[in-house]
Parts: structure tokens; sequence; C-alpha cells
């Protein structure tokens, strides 16, 4: 499958790592419902590595869609929150 | 519902906003075309505008340790005239000037990642829209309507996609450094009023209190090292 860590690019990883991706993802929404920005920061840092580690980079030229999207790294606690609370990142 | 999949639902309402709706497929492509370029133009300018804000924040820098120097002279010299009172008060000012330029060094640092992560935006965005306009020639000139209505939606979403993440880093930065010009020229007014304290803020009591002691001994030990230097 394709994820795409925001800011960074693309990146080509096995289906089966979706499980664990799963598992960090469900960490963070708890850590923002928390609003603990220590654990969400290094939740978020963890879940990217995890992608970088085992994914190989797609070229640059390739136009392609992702399957998952990741927040950029350096995302802050509130960012987050405005996106659960639906006021998204993106103004339009 | 987890954090992945909320960032997706934003990007794909952006994306959304930025294919549009028009009724020849084929003037999609131009249009997404369009688009990229202004987006390509876009990132030039956050480029220069992240750096331009560290040229700002370091010829601040470069003040600031001119008025180190100057502050350490006059400390001096007020040791050596036996103003005890001058020398501390200039020392002190130095502290101040000192905490603002770590800050400063943090903030160059940050706005160097800044530059670097958009260089590198740019880079990839201009891969992509060069790829994106080879493939819209081939779609118009080889495919029937049908064919290439299924073409011109896999790559219009793939770089709409890329072009929401785009558009993002780039407001991000425009914040950071709109933020930054604020700081920096409220910096350059307290630098002319000769007033620096508490700029820093975010500290809370204990901190500042603990920050004005270590200050303090730090003047101390200075002026000490001035006393012994200059014979008194």
């Amino acid at each position: 499958m394709i994820v795409r860590i925001m800011g960074e690019g693309q990146y080509k990883v096995s289906s089966s790592l979706l499980d664990e991706l799963n598992a960090i993802d469900n960490r963070i929404v708890n850590y923002v419902g928390k609003e603990s920005e220590s654990d969400f920061r290094s939740e978020l840092t963890k879940l990217i590595a995890t992608v970088k580690n085992n994914g190989t980079p797609i070229d640059d030229a390739e136009i392609v869609e992702s399957d998952i999207i990741i927040p950029p790294e350096d995302m802050t606690l509130e960012e987050a929150t405005e996106i659960f609370s639906g006021q998204g990142l993106i103004e339009d | 519902m987890g954090l992945l999949n909320r960032m997706g639902t934003v990007v794909k309402a952006k994306m959304n906003k930025l294919v549009g709706k028009l009724e020849d497929p084929r003037e999609t492509l131009d249009y997404s075309y369009e688009k990229q370029l202004e987006l390509l133009q876009n990132v030039k300018r956050g480029v220069a505008e992240v750096t331009t804000s560290k040229k700002r924040l370091e010829l601040q820098k470069g003040k600031l340790l001119q008025n180190i120097d100057k502050l350490d002279s006059q400390a001096r010299d007020a040791v050596k005239a036996d103003r005890e009172d001058l020398a501390r008060l200039a020392l002190e000012r130095k502290n101040g000037l000192q905490s603002q330029i770590q800050s400063l060094d943090q903030q160059i640092e940050g706005l160097n990642k800044d530059q670097e992560k958009l260089q590198a935006t740019e880079k990839r965005l201009s891969a992509k829209v060069e790829s994106f306009r080879t493939k819209k020639e081939t779609i118009k000139a080889q495919y029937s309507a049908a064919e290439a209505q299924v073409k011109i939606t896999e790559s219009v979403t793939g770089i709409s996609e890329e072009m929401a993440d785009v558009g993002l880093a780039i407001q991000r930065a425009e914040e950071k450094t709109e933020n930054m010009k604020a700081r920096s020229a409220a910096l350059d007014e307290l630098l002319e009023q000769g007033t620096l304290e508490d700029f820093t803020g975010k500290e809370d009591d204990i901190e500042k209190e603990l920050a004005k002691i270590s200050a303090t001994s730090n003047i101390e030990s200075e002026l000490a090292s001035l006393k012994r230097e200059v014979g008194k």
C-alpha cells in the first residue's frame, strides 16, 4: 500500500504493516484526548519512523494516490485537536 | 476514528476543491496543470520568504552581539571608575541580550529546517508537475474519450493529493514566518527602548525566579572577574 507522510512524500509499504500503524494511531487518539503533548509527539514520531524504516520511497515523478495519509512530523497537539474537532487543518 | 482517517478526510476534501467540476474531462487536465504551475510558484515564494526571515534574524543577532560588546566595555569602564552599580546594570542588560541570542539561534535553526523541507517539496512537486504534463499530452493524443476519462481521474487524483499536501506545507510555513516577523519586530522595539526583560515569555513564576537567581550569580561572578582584570 502507499503511505503519504505529509510534507515529506510517499512510501510503499507492505499491507502487513497496517495493524501496527493502526495500533499507534489508536494510541495517538488516546493521547490527543488526554492532551498529553509529549506522548502524542513520541507516538507520531514512531508512526513516521515505522513507515520510513519499513517502506521504500516513491519516485518524485510518480503520480499515485495514497491509501494512508500521515500528518506532518511537526504537527502540534493543538493542530491534531483541531482535526479531531472537524475544524480541519487546511483552510479552504 | 483515528488521526490517519481524519487526516485522509481533510486531504480528500481539499483535493475535491482543487479539481473542481468541469464539463470536458480534458479541460480538467489543463485546469489542474495551471493550478500546479501556480502552486509551484507559491512554493518558490515560500522558500524565498523563509530565507528572508532567516536573514532578518541573523541581522538581529548581529546587532545583539554588537550591543553585548558595547555593554562589556561599559561594564569594564564602570569598574575602572569604581562605579559597581553601573557595571552591574550593564552586565544585567548583557545577560538579557544573551538569552535573546539563544532564542534567536533556536528560531534560526527552525527556519533552516523549514527551508530545507520546502526546497525538497519544490523539487518533488516540480518532478510531479513535469511528469503530469507528459501524461496529459499523451492522454489527449492517444485515448478515446471513455478511456481518457479513467486515465484523467487517476492522474488528477494523484496530483491533487500532492497539491493538497504542498498547499498545507506552504500555509504552515507562512504562519510560522508571520509569527516570527511579529516577534522580531517586537524585539527591535524593545531593543530601541533598552528594555528586554520578560520578553522570552512562556516561563512560569518558578522558572522566572530560578532564571533570575542564575542570572544574578552569573552577573556577580562576571563582575568579580572584571574587577580582578582591571586590578580593583
